[in-house]
């Protein structure tokens, strides 16, 4: 493959790219706002506002789609090492969010729902509940990793659990936090005009890509997924590294709870972080990963997120019937996925050199 | 050898994990429960407190809802130890609800019930929770199985129900239902008790009607599709643009989360169409609503620029009325309990049902108007 791909260089430009992974989630990002654009111009546009606090804020679809992504960007990252060593996904993420915000309400609260000032520090409250969901991480991880459990089947156990147990932390009370900069970590910073979730996701992605940088977690990760059996007999611990993935994937869950937390200052058990597992999971897809695990690419997952949402944003836009939106979402997931999928490019591909190779004759 | 081991210890852990996940309901139960003791021993005061209000609610509805002729003054608890004292047998109920963490209005529900159905007030209540149908309707059957004397339900689907019901009837079980109606014929069930949703929004529309505004655009955001509350609450909005000729900017559902409705809500202010009046179909939207507003720096509530309605009464909603903040929050009434007592006594003591459907009172609070007493009183 390789050799022939050097052999025709400059000719096959257009299969080249194709086949590149980041190829899907840019296409599509690239139809979806070519597709705004015609529809509706403005939708490039960004102003600059104020909020009532009186600090500057921008607006603008654009801005919104960065904003209202950053969840299930933060999400993706974990949930492609989860992928890519497991060979399965994690579904318990939704839930596992509404035990971390509901841990970091509890502590900052202090069991208090209508605390006027904060009983603890934030960056406590959000150490403590990181503990917790990387706990529940870990127990998701050591019953795939040592119990051999499919990952679907065993984070089914914390799926349908979890938001019992996120009531329970708060004896099924709704806490609400009046303090003001409790927001910042989900709306601004005063002086800042972009919001805060997309810088906290950009920390997490920049943080991510040292750590895969600079350390073997890729190595490993992706040689664990490829083939568990010769990683191990290459001296790895496939089980322990699985379960650093689970417990990698607890600690974006709990920055994820910050950020909707921090949006409403408050937190409804049944309906936070609801279906987001599904999404995540969605842009791990939507990124080329392969969902039976071995090599990834992280920043197509990331990308893959913002599709999502780019494609939320448009059909709330668009204002689509209510009862019509699953619909119209499925119909575009369904028509990316078929264009990602390995057969559909490799015709694509071949569809190209036949149309060169006529080109030149 | 170590391979009959490991497979062993690995079927073992299977079977393990396959009676945890199946056997999740239970644990589930268990934690409500748990959760429920805590609440009684910490928040005695506030469980007393709902439970007062449903009190007082009988007692004034008592003069209006000749269903609820029956003794329901404030002493009904004492006069019920006497009887048991009497009698000396608990009546058994099964009570099968949703799970009292979908909502603010299912946990005040639950808490209301579980503070009603004690042995204090002779009965010997069971409890079980699920939010679908197939594992109510087995719930449903276990207590048939246990002979509980009434068969108390608020079915998290409304189809699906004749047979065991009628399994029910034959073994003398007298069922009532309570918040949600059931597709099955009424001879099944001795009474049910529920909000009328069509009557909520239309309290609500008319009250918006009542404001008198030059122009009427609204956002309508909407609950799960579907749902009884979505349905009626809906119904009475859609009616209403139809006849006044208001303007609805966007109507869509945000699925009762407060996140999605400020995604709606951003979106329809970066369109830069114009409007005046947020119509959520529940407090945790219309909270969603206003957060966006707050961020493009439009005023809204009390003589401001947009008008906040949101439904179910929930405190801190009361609390944003108090505060100007919104202008209107259409009640669900949630503590059903009292009004069941009443009909259990009744049958009790020989006596009938003239009513089988019984339409709980229900309010609607404006916030120029509204008290710091409302807010103790009717808020969940």
């Amino acid at each position: 493959m390789h050799k022939e791909m050097k052999k025709s260089n400059n000719g096959n430009f257009f299969s080249r790219i194709v086949r590149q992974q980041m190829f899907i989630p840019i296409f599509a990002l690239l139809i979806l706002v070519i597709f705004n654009i015609i529809m509706d111009p403005s939708f490039l546009e960004i102003t600059l506002g104020t909020n009532n606090l009186g600090n500057p804020v921008l607006g603008g679809y654009l801005i919104r789609i960065l904003d209202n992504g950053s969840e299930v960007a933060i999400l993706a990252i974990g949930m492609t090492l989860v992928t890519a060593a497991s060979g399965g996904q994690d579904i318990s993420v939704g839930a596992a969010v509404a035990i971390a915000g509901s841990v970091l309400l509890r502590v900052l609260c202090g069991g208090d729902t209508r605390a006027e000032t904060l009983q603890s520090p934030v960056i406590l409250a959000f150490l403590v509940s990181c503990i917790v969901a990387m706990l529940f991480g870990a127990f998701n991880g050591v019953l795939v990793a040592y119990f051999r459990i499919q990952p679907m089947v065993a984070t089914l156990i914390l799926y349908t659990a979890g938001r019992s147990i996120a009531a329970w932390v708060n004896n099924n009370e709704l806490p609400i936090v009046s303090e003001q900069s409790f927001k910042y970590f989900g709306g601004y910073i005063p002086g800042i005009p972009i919001p805060t979730p997309f810088f906290i996701m950009l920390a997490c992605v920049i943080i991510m890509c040292l750590v895969l940088k600079f350390t073997n977690l890729r190595l490993y990760t992706q040689a664990v997924g490829i083939n568990e059996n010769s990683s191990k007999l290459n001296g790895l611990n496939p089980a322990l590294i699985k379960v650093l993935t689970f417990v990698i994937l607890g600690l974006c869950v709990a920055v994820v709870g910050l950020i909707k937390v921090s949006r409403n200052s408050t937190i409804n058990y049944s309906v936070i972080a609801k279906d987001i597992e599904m999404d995540a999971i969605l842009a791990v897809a939507l990124g080329g990963n392969a969902l039976g695990g071995g090599k990834f690419n992280m920043i197509a997952s990331v990308l893959g997120a913002y599709v999502i949402q780019l494609l939320t944003t448009t059909l709330y836009k668009f204002n689509v019937q209510s009862d019509a939106l699953p619909a119209y979402k499925a119909v575009v997931v369904i028509i990316l996925v078929v264009i990602s999928a390995p057969t559909v490019r490799a015709w694509f591909t071949s569809m190209m050199k036949k149309f060169q190779t006529k080109e030149v004759a | 050898m170590k391979k009959k081991l490991l497979t062993m210890v690995l079927s073992v852990a299977m079977v393990a994990a396959l009676v945890t996940g199946c056997g999740n309901d239970g644990s589930t139960t268990t934690t409500a429960d748990t959760a429920a003791t805590d609440d009684a021993a910490a928040d005695t005061a506030t469980d007393d407190a709902a439970a007062d209000t449903a009190t007082d609610d009988a007692a004034a509805d008592t003069a209006t809802d000749d269903a609820a002729a029956d003794t329901a003054t404030d002493d009904a608890a004492a006069d019920d130890t006497a009887d048991t004292a009497s009698s000396g047998e608990l009546i058994k109920v099964g009570i099968i609800n949703n799970n009292p963490n979908e909502s603010g209005y299912r946990t005040a529900n639950d808490n209301d019930l579980k503070a009603t159905f004690t042995e204090e007030n002779g009965y010997d209540a069971s409890f079980s929770y699920s939010n679908v149908n197939d594992e109510q309707i087995a719930y449903a059957q276990t207590f048939i199985q246990n002979e509980v004397d009434y068969l108390l339900l608020s079915a998290a689907d409304t189809a699906g129900w004749d047979s065991v019901l009628t399994d029910a009837q034959n073994a003398g079980i007298k069922v009532i239902l309570f918040d949600r109606v059931i597709d099955a014929d009424e001879s099944l069930y001795e009474a049910s008790i529920v909000s009328d949703m069509e009557k909520e929004g239309q309290t609500a529309v008319d009250w918006l009607k009542g404001q008198g505004l030059e122009s009427y655009n609204i956002i309508h955001l909407q609950g799960v599709m579907g749902t009884a509350a979505q349905k009626g609450r809906s119904a009475a909005m859609d009616a209403a643009a139809a006849s006044e000729g208001w303007n609805i900017v966007t109507q869509q559902t945000a699925e009762w989360n407060a996140e999605t409705a400020q995604q709606i809500v951003q979106s329809v202010i970066d369109s830069g169409q114009e409007f005046n009046v947020i119509y959520a179909e529940n407090d945790d939207m219309a909270r969603g609503a206003v957060a966006a507003l707050d961020a493009a720096n439009i005023s809204h509530g009390v003589g401001k620029d947009v008008i906040i309605m949101g439904f179910d009464c929930n405190k801190w909603a009361l609390q944003e009325l108090l505060d100007q903040n919104w202008n209107y929050d259409g009640q669900c009434n949630p503590f059903q309990s009292s009004y069941i007592n009443d009909i259990i006594k009744t049958l009790e003591s020989g006596g009938t049902i003239d009513q089988k459907t019984i339409i709980m009172d229900e309010k609607g609070f404006d916030a120029t108007e509204i008290t710091a007493d409302d807010v103790e009183k009717y808020g969940i």
